[in-house]
């Protein structure tokens, strides 16, 4: 009998090319390897924002495991004493047994909430990247939309899931949601007990919620997220002028080696941040608040950080109810606008900003270079003017702390968001447009005029002037051109000090011996600076 | 983009025979990037091989990574022989967590920050340039798809047929109601179902006025409540101390002699003379604004406040909001003491309780 010889080291190549016979995989492989990627540590936030999504996932499904979506109400007797004997709703007891009688269960409760809140903490702060330097535009509105979606659909996520627990905080919430689907016009006592089965709170709002927190919204978002990042990889992604750097072409990394490996390290990262986060910052002691009961409510009872402006929209809105009598007479309760009219024009106009921006500009062209914040005043000064508006509202919806935690009338926090909200909103807006014309001011200076080198020179007739690097080369009087790059202002930017001496215990003396690269011609060694006296030379 | 190979490559360069055995492996992958009209520009490496830099950065690799196998194991010894049932007290099982959290942050940091050395300093550098290819189509293009597509609704022929597009959506309209037709039949539910939205606890069933309970479901005397103190009270009734009865929760007040002068004369503005008892008032605890229960009582001032929003009620003036985001006043409950000395109360409501909503008279 022959044997056939089974050469080992041929199997990579053999499966290789059997895969590649059977869906043609080489050359869209090929391209998926070799993708360049512009690298800028601000274009990481959504890597954020997508990694904690992955860990959400993974600790959500361990927690569907142990957790029971029903209202039916138990008498508790687990191992956390203080609560024993009291009747509440399976849903809380089973979100108390994950924290006490589930080995492990509390850490991965606290982990979930944790990226919930660094989601949506994540989201909110590359959403400001991608406004403050101009990466909606043209050809990317669709994805800027998409992004706003993901925002509100995460909150809608992180609502539904800190209701679960129907503790008392969470109830408490609750009930508020209620009120706001209460204080629709025409249709809100209808919605509110179609959702809620019955009058508030009826026995299966859990269970609805429950179902939409694990499957339909996660459903969503996933969906959303895919096409945001399947435009990202299409469009390609944006990039900060700088040498070399068009409109027409991408300068950067390849995906491998290099960019890949830099990700898959900083998913862990973020991952373990998390982990550390989840088991030593507690977050939601639900068993502090106890069972949700329509009677029971403490101070301080504060939503997830996301959800706090609405909080403080509501408490800032003062009591102007509309009437209209006809017939027996119809209400349009305060209620209503903070809480629906309020958000539904924040989403209106996020999502036409960047059309309302293009047409104002009467801008129809593509842009894939990001413009420094300074350079479009207008724009930074509306989105100052926003994130103004959005912290006041945020304070706001923690003011009842505040008061209590400074010692400050409650009614005069009250008035101060009421006023602030006015007022904040144009001053930011004015301070920031300033700030960015001094910055462009200052950019153009030192393009004309050189850096500042802090050597101060005494002229022969007495005075005093301090000498300027010119950036230009010739008799440093040569005129640069602002092209929306960085501008170095500070010597040292431009090589003016010696390279740093490495090592963390001891200097290493010797310079690294330059390297060789197979494709690049070896480096040459950096030739000599003088350094910029006060005219005598070096000392 | 499977277009733009060749052709767009730098001028006068030869593709690269990849098959010839001479060529090394650099240059066929950066044959490779030319080919997706990526230029590697600058490809350097970071450390010599064999140097004495390499191998300290190799060092710290694995350092990382052997921290996380520590860290792992340290998580894994925990997990399993730690003491982790809750117990009162400062047990050494309120460590369990955050030394859970501990070893399972360090171990994925540790693996974490082992990639991210490998990959930023012990590989090499590069810069690449790839084109973008974002234009438009060409007009040809865009006209060939554009035709076909027209093409397409010419051979349908709706124009000719208009028949077969208006039996179209006569047809298909309907369908799309069916498929929403349960999910809306199913949830709509009537709000007004047994005037549900207007009553609470309280109303009286088969003529019996209904006593107000305290949480554990004892009746209340009048004696049982000091001058100046208040009482969270319930409809004494079957679950009446539930979330099934959400609406009823009552703070029964005993006001004293001088508030209870301002509350009476108050109470009789509004045609509401005899819904106190003696210095006795009560009033729904669930908020109008948002439905939060308004349980701070500030004594002094007679204010209650409402800690979700701080919508503040003056007790001795109907409960009537004066502060806050709260438009309406905080219903009274009439209250008198039956013949047994316990609070009843001698009707529902006469105000709608609890949070604002479109229909309400």
């Amino acid at each position: 009998m022959k044997r056939r010889k089974f050469d080992v080291a041929a199997v990579p190549a053999k499966t290789a090319g059997a895969v590649d016979d059977r869906f043609q995989v080489a050359t869209p492989l090929r391209k998926l390897l070799n993708k360049v990627f512009p690298d800028h540590w601000s274009f990481l936030l959504g890597e954020i924002a997508l990694f904690s999504f992955v860990v959400l996932l993974l600790t959500g499904v361990f927690l569907t495991f142990f957790f029971e979506p029903a209202m039916t109400e138990v008498v508790y007797n687990g191992s956390y004493a203080p609560l024993r004997g009291t009747p509440m709703s399976a849903a809380y007891a089973s979100s108390l047994d994950i924290s006490f009688d589930v080995r492990g269960g509390l850490i991965m409760r606290q982990m979930h909430h944790w990226s919930a809140l660094l989601f949506m903490a994540s989201i909110v702060v590359h959403m400001l990247r991608v406004f403050f330097t101009g990466a909606f535009r043209k050809p990317r509105e669709t994805n800027w939309i998409i992004g706003s979606l993901l925002f509100w659909v995460g909150f809608l996520a992180g609502f539904t899931g800190y209701s679960l627990p129907d503790d008392g905080l969470s109830g408490t919430g609750l009930r508020i949601a209620s009120a706001i689907m209460l204080s629709i016009p025409v249709i809100g006592s209808w919605l509110t007990s179609s959702i809620f089965g019955g009058e508030f709170p009826g026995t299966i709002i859990i269970s609805r919620f429950y179902i939409a927190h694990v499957l339909l919204i996660p459903g969503l978002l996933l969906a959303l997220i895919g096409v945001h990042l399947g435009l990202v990889f299409k469009q390609k992604h944006t990039q900060w002028p700088g040498p070399g750097r068009t409109n027409e072409n991408v300068v950067g990394e390849r995906m491998f080696p290099r960019y890949a490996l830099k990700q898959g390290g900083f998913f862990m990262v973020v991952f373990g941040v998390i982990a550390l986060m989840g088991g030593l910052f507690q977050i939601n002691p639900i068993w502090y608040f106890g069972p949700y009961e329509a009677w029971v409510v403490s101070a301080a009872s504060q939503p997830d950080w996301y959800v706090m402006f609405l909080d403080g929209s509501t408490r800032l809105m003062p009591a102007w109810e509309v009437h209209i009598p006809i017939g027996d007479g119809y209400v349009i309760p305060p209620l209503f606008w903070p809480t629906v009219v309020l958000p539904g024009i924040l989403v209106g106009i996020s999502l036409a900003y960047p059309f309302l921006e293009a047409r104002h500009l009467k801008d129809r062209k593509h842009h894939n270079l990001l413009q420094r914040p300074r350079d479009v005043p207008a724009r930074t000064a509306a989105g100052a003017m926003a994130l103004a508006f959005f912290v006041v509202l945020t304070l706001s919806g923690a003011n009842d702390v505040i008061a209590d935690k400074f010692q400050i009338s409650l009614n005069a926090m009250t008035w101060a968001g009421r006023i602030g909200l006015l007022i904040a909103p144009p001053v930011a807006y004015y301070v920031t447009y300033r700030l960015c014309l001094g910055l462009q001011q200052h950019d153009r200076e030192v393009l004309a005029h050189g850096v500042e080198t802090g050597i101060i020179r005494r002229l022969p007739d007495g005075r005093f002037v301090e000498v300027h690097q010119p950036l230009a080369s010739g008799d440093g009087h040569a005129e640069l051109d602002y092209v929306g790059w960085v501008v170095p202002k500070k010597m040292n930017r431009l090589g003016a000090l010696g390279p740093a001496i490495r090592g963390f215990f001891y200097p290493i003396e010797k310079p690294a011996e330059a390297p060789v690269s197979p494709g690049h011609p070896p480096v040459e060694p950096r030739t000599e600076r003088e350094e910029i006296g006060s005219g005598e030379g070096r000392r | 983009m499977s277009t733009h190979t060749e052709h767009q490559a730098p001028q006068g360069r030869q593709p690269l025979d990849v098959l010839d055995p001479r060529v090394s492996r650099f240059d066929i992958v950066q044959e490779g990037a030319r080919r997706d009209d990526i230029e590697i520009v600058h490809y350097e490496p970071q450390v010599v091989p064999g140097s004495k830099a390499e191998r300290r950065m190799t060092r710290t690799v694995a350092s990382f990574f052997l921290l996380t196998g520590l860290a792992a194991t340290a998580f894994l010894i925990i997990y399993i022989w730690w003491p982790w049932q809750w117990h009162p007290g400062r047990g050494g099982d309120k460590y369990y967590t955050p030394l859970l959290g501990l070893t399972l942050g360090v171990a994925l940091l540790g693996i974490g920050f082992g990639i991210l050395t490998w990959g930023k300093k012990l590989l090499p550098k590069e810069v690449s340039i790839q084109g973008r290819h974002d234009g438009p189509g060409t007009a040809e293009d865009r006209k060939i798809t554009g035709e076909t597509m027209l093409y397409l609704a010419e051979e349908m022929g709706v124009r000719r047929r208009p028949l077969l597009g208006v039996s179209l959506v006569a047809g298909l309209l309907p369908v799309g109601a069916v498929a929403a037709a349960p999910l809306v039949g199913g949830l709509i539910k009537q709000p007004h179902e047994n005037n549900q939205m207007f009553t609470t606890g309280f109303a009286p069933a088969d003529g019996h006025k209904v006593r107000l309970v305290r949480e554990d479901g004892r009746p209340i005397r009048p004696a049982d409540i000091s001058a100046g103190g208040q009482l969270t009270v319930f409809p004494g009734i079957s679950h009446g101390v539930s979330n099934r009865h959400a609406d009823s929760p009552t703070l029964l007040i005993h006001l004293r002699e001088s508030d209870a002068v301002a509350s009476r004369e108050a109470n009789a503005r509004v045609g509401h003379e005899d819904y106190m008892w003696g210095n006795y008032a009560a009033f729904s605890k669930i908020c109008t604004h948002a439905g939060c229960p308004a349980s701070l009582y500030e004594q002094q001032t007679n204010r209650l406040l409402c800690p979700c929003h701080q919508s503040q009620f003056l007790i001795t003036d109907n409960a009537r909001p004066v502060f806050g985001p709260a438009s309406r006043r905080l219903p009274q409950l009439p209250i008198e003491v039956d013949e047994e000395g316990f609070f009843v109360a001698k009707s529902d409501y006469t105000e709608t309780v609890g949070p604002d909503f479109w229909e309400r008279p």
